[in-house]
């Protein structure tokens, strides 16, 4: 039987629902943890940041004003895609990893059913957090979570599958929009998930992925004007510097560092949540 | 067209053109004082009746009278005569091959074109409709949007499809929209005229419900929903409300005013939800080309491919429909 | 000549019938012990549509029996994840199959099959996404750290919303922990039959999910097994009772889900034509066979007239015909016991003097039906304002201030549902505090979600089902 040449995959840029190059036409090599070249990735830069961010935005309203049952649906049948797609994850883990099959698998396998929990969350979040409050007086008083906006996240560097998993659900759960800056040596694991969210029903612009430097794209998002939150994890060294740029318009900082094993909490979801409380008179 | 007014009608029986009073404040309690839209409700009466099933011997019915209905409309600013006698040529005939297909209500044009579309419509049934008062955004001087009328009526224009001033409808200024209308009116003498409220501009059906009461009051013959230049057009809730307001005002005052819906009416599926609203909601005495008109282009040909397809069992393309 | 409608007929083929059914039984369809049948009819033509195996006492041991050994085995084990995706996956392939589930609904009770396609089918489907969800989440229902589920729950389930209630029942007592026994009723056993059937493709565990089909007598006996930890019914307020009796001294908890004679307020600000579609929604759905129905229209004095008229205009555009016709609005009666009650309450209304009117109204030959009906003049000692009819029949009265709407909607031993009608939103919120109801619809009415807690004050039952505070009734918390 002759050998058989494989049709290479190449790995760009996710934004706005489609697959751009980067704007610079850089690109870098990635290789697997045992040293071997796996791809060229796409090599993010400023304006690619900028893009993706005005890309987020517009998703906003679309998204935040989607039902709550919607959205769950949507995730749901992401983790469908998911599922179908488990193998290849675990492939793409086990290269970027360097762990051992059935670890990688299993790593999958929590990672899709941390998917799941987390589309169950999109239709109960509201009532868990959520409240009508017992003023001293006649009015109906009640509090509701609202997306935040656009979060910018810096996905875990070490985890390149089950982190990138652990941090981009509860974002978009409860409406929010992201640009996500995928692990700068282990980026191809958010391509292949892109490609998913791609071709399931998530609207374009909901969520974007951007490989390159963590180190010049970081800074970029938390210094944005028009990012409303960030979430740090994927950053260790910088955080210091990195909140103090996010100071400038106040954004909401989530540094959470985790080692995606336990069970998650509603707190990566409440983070990125307003609590809006509305006052109505109760009279004939 | 005269209706018997509901015996109990009381605030507005008899509310003829300058029979009422016409100040910003007295226009401001009389709309306002009409029972509000729901939107939500609007909205899902407006969904579940585009979930009726409209099959065979009623399709058929419903395809024909929609191009019964049609004002078949060119509004560009690259229309020439060529363009509008090719237009109206396929208004008088839509289908070279098939006689049995009923010509359109009417062409509508600019002001400047209208002697080219009576000149080609002659010895037909087709009326020539014309825009005027600054179509399709309204913001000119009263003067020139009553020249502009009185230009398409002398032009031979058998029907005037005038603009609102929707800024001044948001600012409050009703009087000035009523009288704008009334004066139109007037200069249309035996014309026709309907009364475009560009509904999206309007933001809300509760404006949408009132503007239509204003344009009945100042004289309104149709009510229209939109220009077709601003997204979106037409839409089944503003239209349910339309009908709505034009039934109520039937009951009240014994006048029957039509109802227009244009823009963005594309295919034969959305002209029958929109033939369907007005059965189930202003009643079948409204369907009729004489209270009910369709402004559209390209509908034409999907109605003609639809009458096709119930006819002979295959779907035909578009190279077996004229594009004119 | 008006726009007629040409007929629009939804085709059979997609449902196929079987000659017979069995019981659904630790996995396995399969005859009743005692070999028992009785038959299931198409309401809207009296044909018969198959044969259903009966179950008797030693069918409920059994049922019982296997849902014990099913929760103290693979489900009581089984984490709250993977419980979740067994409930997805029955959401998922009801969602596949929903034309099936809504011909076989309209065929087994006579509603028309816009609303079981548009309604019955996508909300019960929802009903199974959403508690899902909660599987896994049970500690965050503001339940404790660690609430537990009760055990082998009995779930008896009416005629009027067959599937959606059996998914209403299912859904979160399996999201919770439990294993079911679920009995339908008599005239609508098909739907929760395919639905085991479907639980059989989603390769649920056997005995998670047991249906025994039968009569009264099998309901009765389910209810009193003691093996049941959690028994949850919705039916008529008299049923309700008796169930209350049996159960007393037992400590086996308990959720019910009556009767009721909602009252539809309208004030004269109200949004008209909307408020004309609530009251039409709020009765006629599903023919009035709804137990939160709109069956009382409390018009405010002013516009009664105004309110009346339009209403009266509305319904002659309201098309009663063969539920399978996509324009049908007005559906068969479930029964001829339930038509016969119809009759018998309507004529108490003509005999007690209020002023009976329908639209003009072609009623097919065969089959049982009941034009929709509107009652004038109507007072709240007269027995259509008082009883429920559960028909498409509805009383109008007057009131003239907020409060007296409050005092008359409240005269009611029922509390299951109410409607308010205003533009005024303090208004809304004031008749919200003071109407006597488990649910409040303000410009809206019969909107149902699974998110959304749905149960009664007084004998309308107790408990919820639907959102965070339904849960509560099948966890030990």
């Amino acid at each position: 039987m002759p050998d058989r040449l494989d049709v290479a995959k190449t790995y760009k840029l996710f934004v706005r629902g489609a697959f751009p190059r980067s704007e610079s036409g850089r690109s870098y090599a990635v290789k697997s943890a045992d040293g071997r070249w796996l791809a060229n990735a796409a090599q993010a830069s400023r304006k690619d940041v900028r893009d993706a961010v005005v890309a987020a935005r517009e998703a906003v309203s679309g998204w935040s004003g989607a039902t709550a049952y919607n959205r769950g649906q949507v995730l749901y049948r992401v983790a469908e895609l998911l599922e179908g797609r488990a193998a290849q994850f675990t492939d793409q883990v086990v290269d970027a990893e360097g762990t051992r099959r059935e670890r990688a698998r299993r790593d999958v396998e929590t990672a899709i059913d941390r998917w799941v929990w987390y589309a169950g969350w999109a239709d109960k979040f509201a009532q868990v957090v959520g409240s009508s409050n017992p003023v001293a007086g006649p009015y109906f008083n009640f509090s509701l979570p609202e997306p935040t906006g656009v979060v910018a996240i810096v996905a875990p560097q070490e985890s390149s599958f089950l982190g990138l998993v652990s941090v981009l659900a509860p974002v978009i759960v409860t409406g929010n929009t992201t640009v996500v800056v995928a692990a700068e040596l282990r980026p191809l694991p958010a391509v292949t998930l892109s490609e998913v969210l791609a071709t399931s029903d998530v609207p374009p612009g909901v969520v974007n992925v951007l490989t390159g430097r963590t180190a010049e794209l970081a800074p970029v998002l938390a210094a944005h004007m028009d990012v409303n939150a960030i979430d740090l994890t994927g950053a260790p060294e910088n955080v210091a510097e990195l909140e103090r740029a996010s100071a400038a318009n106040l954004k909401r900082v989530l540094i959470q560092p985790d080692d995606w094993v336990g069970d998650p909490s509603p707190r990566r979801m409440k983070s990125f949540v307003e609590i809006k409380t509305v006052w109505h008179p109760v009279g004939t | 067209m005269d209706v018997q007014p509901r015996p109990t009608a009381t605030l507005l029986e008899r509310a003829l053109p300058g029979e009422i009073a016409t100040s910003d404040a007295a226009l401001r309690q009389l709309l306002h004082g009409l029972p509000g839209v729901d939107q939500v409700g609007a909205e899902a009466r407006a969904a579940s009746l585009a979930s009726r099933s409209i099959k065979t011997s009623a399709k058929a019915w419903a395809i024909d009278t929609a191009i019964r209905m049609i004002d078949l409309t060119t509004l560009e600013g690259a229309d020439t005569p060529g363009k509008v006698r090719a237009m109206c040529a396929k208004a008088r005939r839509p289908d070279p091959t098939d006689d049995s297909v009923p010509p359109v209500a009417a062409v509508c044009v600019y002001p400047d074109l209208v002697e080219v579309a009576c000149e080609a419509l002659e010895g037909s049934s087709v009326a020539v409709a014309s825009v005027a008062t600054a179509f399709p955004s309204g913001r000119s001087s009263l003067a020139v949007k009553l020249a502009d009328t009185r230009d398409a009526v002398a032009a031979g224009a058998d029907e005037v499809d005038m603009v609102i001033d929707r800024g001044a409808f948001l600012s409050g200024r009703y009087g000035q929209v009523y009288e704008e209308i009334r004066l139109v009116r007037e200069a249309c003498g035996q014309a026709h005229l309907k009364v475009i409220l560009e509904t999206a501009e309007l933001a809300t059906l509760d404006n949408v419900s009132r503007a239509a009461w204003l344009a009945m009051l100042g004289g309104a013959d149709f009510v229209k929903t939109s220009t077709g230049k601003v997204t979106p057009a037409a839409t089944l809730p503003a239209a349910l409300v339309m009908l709505a307001a034009v039934r109520d005002f039937a009951d009240a005052t014994g006048r029957r005013v039509g109802v227009k819906v244009a823009g963005g009416i594309r295919s034969s599926k959305d002209a029958v939800r929109y033939l369907v609203l007005v059965a189930e909601t202003a009643g079948d005495e409204w369907l009729t080309p004489a209270a009910f008109r369709i402004g559209a282009s390209s509908l034409l040909n999907d109605l003609l491919m639809q009458r096709f397809k119930l006819l002979t069992g295959v779907y035909a393309g578009p190279d077996y429909f004229t594009v004119d | 000549m008006g726009f007629e409608y040409a007929p629009a007929p939804e085709s059979r083929e997609i449902v196929r019938l079987q000659a017979s059914y069995g019981l659904f039984l630790n996995g396995e369809f399969v005859p009743s012990s005692s070999g028992r049948t009785f038959l299931t009819y198409n309401p809207a033509t009296e044909e018969p549509l198959a044969e259903v195996a009966l179950a008797g006492e030693e069918d409920v041991e059994a049922a019982v029996n296997a849902a014990r050994a099913a929760q103290e085995g693979a489900w009581g084990r089984m984490r709250g994840a993977e419980r979740a995706k067994y409930l997805f996956r029955i959401a998922r392939i009801l969602q596949e199959r929903a034309r099936e589930f809504a011909v076989l609904e309209s065929l087994d009770n006579g509603k028309p099959i816009r609303e079981s396609r548009d309604v019955d089918v996508p909300l019960s489907a929802a009903h199974f996404f959403y508690h899902a969800g909660w599987a896994d989440k049970l500690e965050y229902a503001g339940l404790g750290p660690a609430p537990r589920p009760l055990g082998v729950a009995g779930q008896i389930i009416p005629w009027n919303f067959p599937l959606l209630m059996a998914s209403w029942k299912l859904a979160p007592a399996l999201a919770a922990g439990n294993t079911c026994v679920l009995k339908p009723a008599e005239t609508t056993p098909l739907t929760a039959l395919l639905l085991a059937a479907v639980c059989q493709q989603a390769n649920l565990p056997p005995g998670v999910v047991n249906v025994l089909t039968g009569d009264g007598e099998t309901g009765a006996a389910l209810v009193r097994h003691p093996g049941l930890d959690k028994v949850a019914f919705t039916g008529s307020t008299e049923v309700g009772k008796e169930i209350l009796r049996t159960l007393a001294g037992t400590g086996r908890r308990l959720t019910l889900e009556l009767g009721g004679k909602a009252a539809n307020v309208v004030f004269d600000d109200a949004p008209l034509d909307q408020a004309v579609e609530g009251i039409v929604n709020g009765i006629f759905f599903n023919q009035g066979q709804v137990c939160c129905a709109g069956s009382r229209l409390l018009v405010q004095e002013s516009v009664a007239e105004a309110v009346v008229e339009r209403l009266k205009r509305r319904l002659t555009t309201l098309r009663l015909g063969d539920p399978l016709d996509k324009n049908t609005d007005i559906g068969a009666i479930n029964s001829a016991q339930q038509l016969a009650k119809i009759r018998q309450l309507s004529a108490a209304g003509d005999a007690e003097g209020a002023e009976r009117w329908s639209p003009p109204c072609e009623l097919p030959e065969r089959g049982y039906w009941f034009p929709p009906t509107i009652f004038t003049g109507v007072s709240q000692s007269h027995r259509i304002a008082r009883e429920e009819i559960f028909g498409p029949v509805l009383s109008v009265l007057t009131f003239r201030t907020p409060a007296e709407a409050v005092t008359k909607a409240n005269n009611t031993p029922y509390g299951l549902s109410a409607g308010v009608w205003t533009e005024k939103g303090s208004r809304i919120l004031w008749m919200a505090n003071k109407m006597e109801a488990g649910v409040v619809w303000a410009n809206t009415f019969n909107r149902f979600d699974p998110a959304s807690p749905f149960g009664g004050y007084q004998e309308s039952g107790f408990g919820r089902e639907g959102g965070r505070h339904g849960i509560e009734a099948y966890l030990d918390a």
